[in-house]
């Protein structure tokens, strides 16, 4: 029952990133087009086609993006058996439509699911996940992926990882610009410059903090459904033991994409970053390690 | 004039109601019913396999008639179960009966060498657990359509819709651990 609303809930808030990234790409070419004096209504425009073209993309392509940046390929059954059956048992536990199976090379344990709908949907595993666990905390780690699937936080997710990533990328650009570009001539223009330089450094954080909401809670509630699906809390527990005893550096991860995984792939041992700990996009391992045991 | 107007807004509430209470009733028993179509593709699959893994055996195992004879009986019946009830029941016991086919194999080496045998022990095993998790999908939208149909208020409205609780497909929960185990 509570997962029905979880779904809508998700489904709403996609829209709603999708239109306040369209509300904030106007904006913010608006106010820059005024700090830098271009004075180009027209601009503002084309910005606005563009981030609603950018949001429709998001919405269609975000999996595939995902899937391209992080390197996985798609596997057969023949090719590892196990993990596919595993995913093929719990999408039917499920009740969801079978998904895309994909493999990444890498030895740092992880996993991600991504798609836009549970039609549309890839669950990704890295080898070094596969090597690692025993049958039953792969079972546990899949149908937390796949909780994720089924609530639609996908959807959610992969239009954040797009959007938000888009953002961070252009308020460095504008930083850049901002502080580069030859300003001398500008009169009168030094309030905007300001709000300017304000947006370019509120960005990012806005967007991390849009990935943290996004992402905190539904960690655990994919922990509770999952369970309920492969009604063994210690599976999961323990594949989440063995994660957080992992210290094998990522290969393939951004600051975009940290939301999407299982376990955060920046988490501090591994690879120092500017925002772990503060921002940090997952709950503590320990923590939803003690309310599995607790199941 | 005050009282037809509650009385008109009583019945008009009460239709909403009745309107509401319908279309999700029907919402839940297509679930329930697709979900029993997923339990009946993994049974069709295992009564598939059967034949296939009898003839292998049947070549290195001459002499276990008994047990061959009665997987069969099984199989068919299984084929014919109508109900959710019977098909769970016999499925249970078509269970019991394969697990005799491989203590039977066991006494065959040769035979537990065959790639075709270790292929089939291992699709029907998935098989298997495939039942379990189509199984378990299915009652657990049983138990949210007969849930709707046993609350208050719906309880006295549900009968007089024409709804009946759905059956459970067979099978404890500590009966699908051992499935499980036996991975």
């Amino acid at each position: 029952m509570k997962i029905y609303s979880e779904i809508s809930s998700n489904k709403w808030k996609t829209w709603l990133i999708m239109t306040l990234f369209v509300v904030f790409i106007t904006t913010l070419v608006f106010v820059m087009n005024k700090a830098l004096g271009l004075g180009n209504i027209s601009l503002v425009g084309i910005a606005f086609i563009l981030a609603g073209l950018m949001s429709i993309g998001s919405y269609y392509y975000s999996d595939k993006l995902v899937l391209a940046t992080s390197g996985a390929k798609e596997i057969k059954k023949e090719q590892y058996p196990k993990y596919f059956r595993t995913v093929e048992n719990l999408s039917i536990g499920a009740g969801l439509p079978m998904p895309k199976v994909y493999i990444m090379k890498d030895n740092s344990p992880n996993a991600f699911a991504t798609g836009r709908d549970p039609k549309h949907s890839v669950v990704c595993a890295t080898t070094g996940l596969l090597n690692m666990m025993t049958e039953a905390e792969l079972e546990g780690v899949i149908a937390h992926e796949l909780s994720h699937v089924k609530n639609y936080d996908v959807r959610l997710m992969g239009v954040v990882a797009i959007l938000v990533g888009f953002i961070a990328i252009l308020s460095d650009l504008f930083i850049r610009v901002t502080f580069f570009s030859d300003s001398d001539d500008n009169k009168g223009s030094a309030i905007f410059m300001i709000v300017a330089l304000v947006l370019a450094i509120l960005s990012p954080i806005a967007a991390t903090l849009i990935q943290l909401s996004v992402s905190r809670k539904r960690e655990y509630l994919a922990d509770a459904s999952g369970v309920l699906l492969t009604r063994y809390p210690e599976g999961l527990a323990s594949a989440l033991e063995k994660l957080e005893k992992d210290h094998t550096p990522p290969r393939v991860a951004s600051n975009a994409t940290a939301h999407l995984f299982i376990e955060n792939p920046f988490d501090n041992k591994k690879v120092k970053n500017l925002f772990t700990g503060f921002f940090n996009t997952h709950p503590p391992l320990e923590e939803r390690i003690k309310i599995l045991r607790s199941m | 004039m005050n009282i037809t107007l509650i009385l008109v807004i009583i019945v008009v509430g009460i239709g909403l109601f009745l309107l509401f209470l319908y279309n999700s009733l029907i919402r839940s028993k297509l679930r329930v019913s697709e979900a029993f179509s997923q339990i009946d593709v993994q049974l069709k699959r295992r009564t598939d396999l059967i034949p296939n893994l009898i003839e292998t055996v049947k070549g290195y195992a001459k002499h276990e008639k008994d047990t061959f004879t009665k997987v069969t009986e099984l199989r068919t019946s299984l084929m014919q179960a109508k109900t959710p009830e019977k098909k769970a029941e016999v499925n249970n016991m078509l269970t019991d009966a394969l697990k005799s086919i491989f203590a039977v194999a066991e006494a065959y080496p040769q035979l537990r060498a065959s790639e075709n045998f270790k292929e089939l022990q291992q699709e029907l095993e998935d098989t298997e657990n495939k039942i379990a998790y189509s199984r378990q999908f299915y009652n657990s939208n049983v138990l949210d359509y007969n849930t709707k149909l046993q609350v208050f208020p719906n309880v006295f409205f549900a009968k007089l819709l024409n709804f009946k609780p759905a059956e459970f497909f067979g099978a404890t929960e500590a009966e699908r651990k051992t499935v499980k185990v036996s991975f």
